[in-house]
């Protein structure tokens, strides 16, 4: 397969940035998304061009860095699949591609494709964690009975891998999906609840102060979500936010 | 005058919500007031009032549609002098305004929140295109408002209205005759329509969308909030809408 791909350059931080244009052919089906860049790249150095610099890790849809937004989409047209995991069968031989990275104001550009995620861990920081004990005499697992729903919603939401593709594709960079799914899974386990009101103040406070936007409910982010993370979250933080506001003392 | 007076309230609320620490509850009550959230709530709550009053006002004005004068004309007269309607419309006018700026700080901050814009964005690829363009459809219907309120509430209140008297004697100003003439040019009509289209898409995402902010959301009760949404933001402006086209037509 042959492609025509604009992607965006940027040589660090401060630079303006702009689209370039390059041909690549030789594209087998077969091949990941990441793949594909691979091969741009090898012809890049090739050509002495400095190659697309982007993130990745795991290339197989666990670790969440692969951001790229493609053809006006977060992770390109597949669903509920990260970048690695889109083929570029998905793809039509001789089509131009569109490869910008993920924007918002709390996802600065590091160079090219890559950006600085570390906002989420700041969100993280701020109240994604339970204090418990872990380093000996812990609890037998099945002690603290848990209903099977709430057990499995909790897994549900601990399935995001902070890769950030809501934030991209959300016309306000919000970041209300993952804060949610991160206070999801601590709110509906008993485990969670001594610092639940604390936990979702803290974390709503931290993702304004990253100046991530606000969310206006379109749905886009749980269609981009490449692990399927349901807008009931939000819904569920939104209530506990507002329970926590009322009675926080 | 009356966009000096939005614009003072617009950046006296902004100030408050953003410096209410100074009040003892309000910095206790963390995050009610001028979080991102605690502004959605304020949208999501003014914006159903907004939806009830939607449906008194539809339900004053339906007299309009079988040509009763005199029912209109004793309601628009009860509606204008019955303390209790008197109290609840000031709730409704602090409502408007409140939705208004909480809306315009919020667009604000989300325009702020993607200063580089993309390329290429598919929005149509995940989201409907109301709940993409709520600011520009809000904006549009605060428009409609503002002359809305200004060719009738200002004139009921404070302009030239005939006088009228029914039946029974009783002298009421005659908004009906002013409401008919208005709506009888075409353009004015026309005017409405549009408004009532918009209103439509707005309130198509809207009301649901207030439902999921306040947290109201449940595997069983949701899509039925959804279809009774999606139901009221035909039905109601629809129904708005026949009252200018009925007067132009007939
Ligand atoms: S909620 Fe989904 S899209 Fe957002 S960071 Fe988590 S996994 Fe990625
Ligand atoms: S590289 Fe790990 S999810 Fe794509």
């Amino acid at each position: 397969m042959k492609f025509t791909l604009n992607v965006w350059r940027q040589n660090g931080p401060q630079d303006k940035g702009r689209m370039e244009t390059y041909q690549v052919d030789q594209v087998s089906d077969d091949m990941s998304f990441l793949e594909m860049i691979d091969v741009l790249n090898e012809q890049l150095i090739g050509q002495g061009i400095d190659p697309v610099v982007f993130d990745h890790d795991c290339r197989e849809g666990i670790c969440g860095m692969c951001s790229m937004f493609i053809n006006g989409e977060a992770h390109g047209p597949g669903r509920g699949v990260t970048t690695c995991q889109l083929h570029m069968r998905e793809f039509s031989d001789g089509d131009t591609i569109t490869i910008e990275p993920f924007r918002a104001k709390a996802f600065p550009v590091i160079k090219d494709l890559m950006v600085d995620r570390s906002a989420f861990d700041r969100i993280i920081q701020a109240g994604g964690y339970v204090s418990v004990n872990t380093s000996g005499n812990l609890p037998d697992a099945n002690a603290t009975p848990i209903e099977k729903p709430d057990a499995d919603a909790a897994f549900d939401a601990a399935t995001c891998i902070g890769c950030g593709a809501c934030v991209a594709t959300c016309k306000n960079a919000s970041a209300m999906l993952f804060t949610s799914a991160k206070v999801s899974q601590f709110a509906l386990l008993p485990q969670g609840q001594v610092e639940a009101a604390d936990r979702v103040l803290n974390m709503v406070k931290q993702m304004d102060l990253e100046g991530f936007g606000n969310c206006t409910n379109t749905g886009a982010c749980e269609v981009e979500c490449p692990k399927g993370i349901s807008i009931e979250n939000i819904a569920r933080m939104n209530r506990e936010y507002l329970s926590a506001s009322l009675t926080s003392k | 005058m009356g966009f000096a007076f939005i614009l003072c309230c617009a950046s006296l609320g902004q100030y408050f919500c953003d410096n209410l620490e100074f009040i003892p509850f309000m910095a206790t009550s963390r995050g009610l007031f001028g979080s991102s959230l605690a502004r959605k709530y304020w949208m999501a709550l003014t914006g159903l009032f907004l939806c009830s009053f939607l449906v008194v006002h539809l339900l004053g004005n339906l007299p309009l549609l079988t040509g009763n004068q005199e029912t209109f004309n004793a309601y628009a007269h009860f509606m204008t002098t019955f303390p209790l309607i008197k109290a609840v419309s000031y709730l409704l006018y602090g409502s408007i305004l409140l939705h208004t700026f909480d809306g315009l700080m919020l667009a604000r901050q989300n325009m702020a929140a993607r200063p580089a814009g993309y390329v290429k964005y598919h929005g149509a690829a995940n989201a409907n295109w109301s709940s993409r363009n709520m600011a520009l459809l809000g904006t549009f219907t605060l428009l409609f408002l503002i002359i809305h309120m200004k060719s009738f509430w200002y004139e009921m209140h404070w302009g030239n209205v005939p006088m009228y008297t029914d039946a029974d004697g009783a002298v009421y100003k005659d908004l009906y005759t002013i409401t008919v003439a208005a709506f009888e040019q075409i353009w004015y009509s026309l005017f409405y329509v549009l408004a009532m289209i918009s209103l439509g898409f707005h309130l198509w995402h809207g009301f649901a969308s207030a439902f999921q902010t306040m947290g109201w959301s449940h595997p069983r009760y949701t899509p039925i909030i959804r279809a009774f949404g999606y139901g009221f933001s035909v039905l109601v402006p629809a129904t708005f809408a026949s009252i200018p086209l009925y007067i132009l037509l007939t």
